[in-house]
């Protein structure tokens, strides 16, 4: 789960990171009351969890504070980068002497940790990686071990910060790494770690992602979840423990097993491209068992999104054999009732697939169309989305007070 | 002689006596893998009795290895607990763990893989995976055994259903081991660790290497076999169709920014003359048009 900047700030503090908190409003004209109370001079930071939030104008310096309220106006409800700007962070404008990056982060490559850091921080590390790489350290830390003393001072080293920060430097990197290992942290950032004019070193910005594997360990994680912009079908699917990703797209698919629903998708898109180019709907995997129940939670969401046109049930039965699954589609169809009301292709392989097969032609429900193979259900998948779109764009055409969209 | 997992293989269970365990345990016998015993601390002494086949409870994997020369284990202990599970296996010197738990938090995984490096004596698959199969001969946690047989491909993946799916396709030919990886950002058996073991396996004469997007397992897998492969490998990656910083089931399938793409992946392995399939079935044809040719 990644986590906003003023979220990612808290757990600094939490975790006694130099940082300056600043307030979070929602509302425009609740900037003005916290500008004052921060001194007048602020920066106003819109709160999504991407980056380039500066290039696309996220980012602006008030000097007073109807500037303030002013700014807040124009970023709040801003679009960046498809993230929809809901909160905005004010905090008192740093007066910055120079600009570091610093970073830990899950090394998937080499199996441990590693730190990046930079004595060229505030810009992204990915252009200073390309221009001047030998301004970027890059230190591997053994899990085992972790950054101990000498361990900060090796990185603190390589990175070359100035000498005169740099016993404060080490201080922070062990505060960073509590972060990063305490909280169970898959990536922690700062970009910039700021040089104060005084001289002190401040976690001007943050970023973190948590491990959501680890919640079982931080009952306080919970909380960070920004339930307000999670998409409902995606909050909906969660409460009930699916695994959903919405996408934007008509054929809607339900499949079991990580990998093979990614599969679907990628074959439902390339069937796409011959039936009006209608893509899949969203990412749903129902895990190895696909009882009945759990098929009925899963069609619940899919046939809960508008743009979705047909359905794709897309099964290889192995610990559940598919005369299972058919007789799990068959009792979800029943417990949905006149819910289902789109057309569901199923495709159904693996273990005692012509039993299965004899259960859903058997149960002959009208919307069912069954598929011997993959490529072959994807195909009428995507054909039956295209018609369907098709219809309703003409019927809506024809009597404009029933078109949805 | 399969790769990792043979008929000789004894396997312990760890985490036996819990659903999954039992479950498991049960589907494992009856594809006539040899289960020696289980581990729970609070069962030991116990025996649990699936259909007929009684199977002992010990207290610690050390004493499992001790009575019965196991040295296999697959552990179903919950996330909580699978670090600590996986650290007493290694501990107790075994040459295998499988992990099949779901959910493991990724510094827990990182500590026990570096654990396990450090000692140098276990190697560890997974964790959420699901498990190896040396078909006819050894199945070692979920696969099911039943929709191929033995045979002279070598499969490994990220992903269980399509190492199901791919299995399937292809069980005309059958399969010297079949080898699910799991898709966490860290694992502890990697495709390149699977593809040096089925070059080097007598009865492996073709691969089948299946990969996902996010991290650049597949990239390295592909400079791999432009060095040290001298079987044909056909290749399969899911995934192209998805967003950007979306976790697509699986915690380690995520695309960032422009790496860990399916593309790229799909462009790495061609670029070394490994063919890549558009879709699974596709992809297993591949392998038919190599293994018929040969």
């Amino acid at each position: 789960m990644d986590l906003m900047e003023y979220q990612a700030k808290g757990l600094f503090a939490k975790h006694d990171v130099p940082v300056t908190l600043g307030i979070v409003v929602e509302k425009a004209a609740d900037a003005a009351a916290a500008a004052t109370e921060l001194g007048g001079r602020v920066v106003v930071k819109a709160q999504v969890k991407i980056g380039g939030r500066g290039k696309a104008g996220g980012v602006k310096l008030a000097g007073n504070p109807q500037e303030a309220v002013a700014h807040a106006d124009d970023i709040l409800g801003m679009d960046i980068r498809g993230h929809t700007v809901h909160r905005v962070l004010l905090a008192p404008a740093a007066d910055i002497a120079e600009e570091y990056y610093f970073s830990f982060l899950v090394d998937r490559t080499n199996r441990s940790y590693l730190c990046i850091a930079s004595i060229e921080g505030g810009v992204e590390i990915e252009e200073v990686a390309r221009t001047n790489p030998n301004a970027v350290a890059k230190v591997s830390i053994d899990p085992l071990t972790g950054v101990d003393d000498v361990k900060a001072a090796e990185i603190v080293s390589a990175t070359r910060f100035p000498e005169d920060v740099a016993e404060e430097a080490k201080t922070i990197v062990k505060k960073l790494w509590d972060v990063f290992v305490k909280e169970d942290s898959s990536l922690v950032e700062v970009n910039p770690l700021v040089r104060l004019g005084d001289g002190h070193l401040e976690a001007l910005d943050g970023k973190v992602t948590l491990d959501e594997n680890a919640e079982f360990r931080h009952d306080d994680h919970g909380a960070f979840e920004d339930k307000a912009a999670a998409d409902p079908l995606e909050a909906q699917a969660k409460e009930k423990g699916l695994n959903y990703v919405k996408l934007d797209g008509e054929v809607g698919i339900i499949g079991n097993g990580a990998g093979l629903v990614m599969s679907t998708l990628d074959v439902v898109a390339y069937a796409g491209e011959k039936h009006s180019g209608v893509k899949p709907a969203n990412f749903l995997d129902i895990g190895g068992g696909a009882s009945a129940e759990v098929m009925a939670n899963g069609l619940h969401i899919i046939l809960g999104d508008p743009q979705v046109k047909a359905v794709f049930v897309n099964v290889f039965g192995g610990i559940t054999a598919c005369d299972a699954v058919a007789n799990g589609i068959v009792h979800a169809l029943e417990l949905l009732g006149d819910e289902a009301d789109k057309p569901l292709v199923v495709r159904l392989d693996g273990n005692n697939v012509d039993e299965g097969r004899r259960i859903l032609a058997a149960a002959n429900h009208p919307l069912v169309t069954l598929a011997d193979t993959m490529d072959g259900a994807a195909d009428r998948a995507a054909q039956l989305a295209a018609e369907s779109a098709q219809s309703s764009t003409q019927s809506a055409q024809g009597s404009p007070e029933q078109g949805r969209d | 002689m399969p790769i990792f997992l043979n008929e000789d293989s004894r396997v312990v269970v760890q985490g036996m006596t819990g659903a999954e365990g039992q479950k498991h345990t049960r589907r494992m016998i009856a594809s006539g893998t040899s289960i020696v015993g289980g581990v729970n601390p609070k069962k030991a002494g116990q025996s649990v009795d699936f259909d007929g086949t009684p199977v002992p409870v010990f207290g610690g994997v050390a004493e499992a290895i001790e009575e019965t020369g196991a040295d296999v284990s697959v552990v179903f202990v919950p996330p909580a607990g699978t670090k600590g599970a996986v650290v007493e296996a290694v501990d107790a010197g075994i040459p295998l763990v499988v992990v099949i738990t779901e959910g493991v938090p990724v510094h827990d995984t990182a500590e026990l893989f570096c654990y396990a490096q450090a000692k140098g004596t276990t190697r560890v698959i997974g964790p959420n995976c699901p498990g190896l199969i040396s078909p006819g001969k050894s199945n070692a946690g979920i696969i099911p055994a039943d929709i191929t047989k033995n045979g002279r491909i070598g499969l490994v993946s990220k992903s269980g259903t399509l190492t199901y799916q791919m299995m399937y396709e292809l069980r005309d030919f059958g399969f010297s081991t079949a080898v699910g990886i799991g898709g966490d950002p860290i694992i502890g058996t990697t495709h390149i660790d699977c593809l040096k073991a089925f070059e080097d396996d007598p009865e492996t004469d073709a691969i089948v290497m299946i990969g996902e997007i996010g991290g650049d397992a597949e990239e390295r897998a592909a400079e791999y076999v432009k060095d040290n492969v001298t079987k044909p490998v056909v290749g399969y990656v899911a995934g192209f169709t998805a967003p950007e910083g979306k976790t697509m089931g699986h915690a380690g399938a995520i695309v960032s920014g422009s790496s860990g793409t399916a593309q790229a992946k799909q462009e790495a392995l061609e670029a070394v003359g490994v063919r890549v399939g558009k879709t699974p079935s596709a992809t297993a044809q591949l392998m038919r048009e190599i293994l018929q040719s040969g």
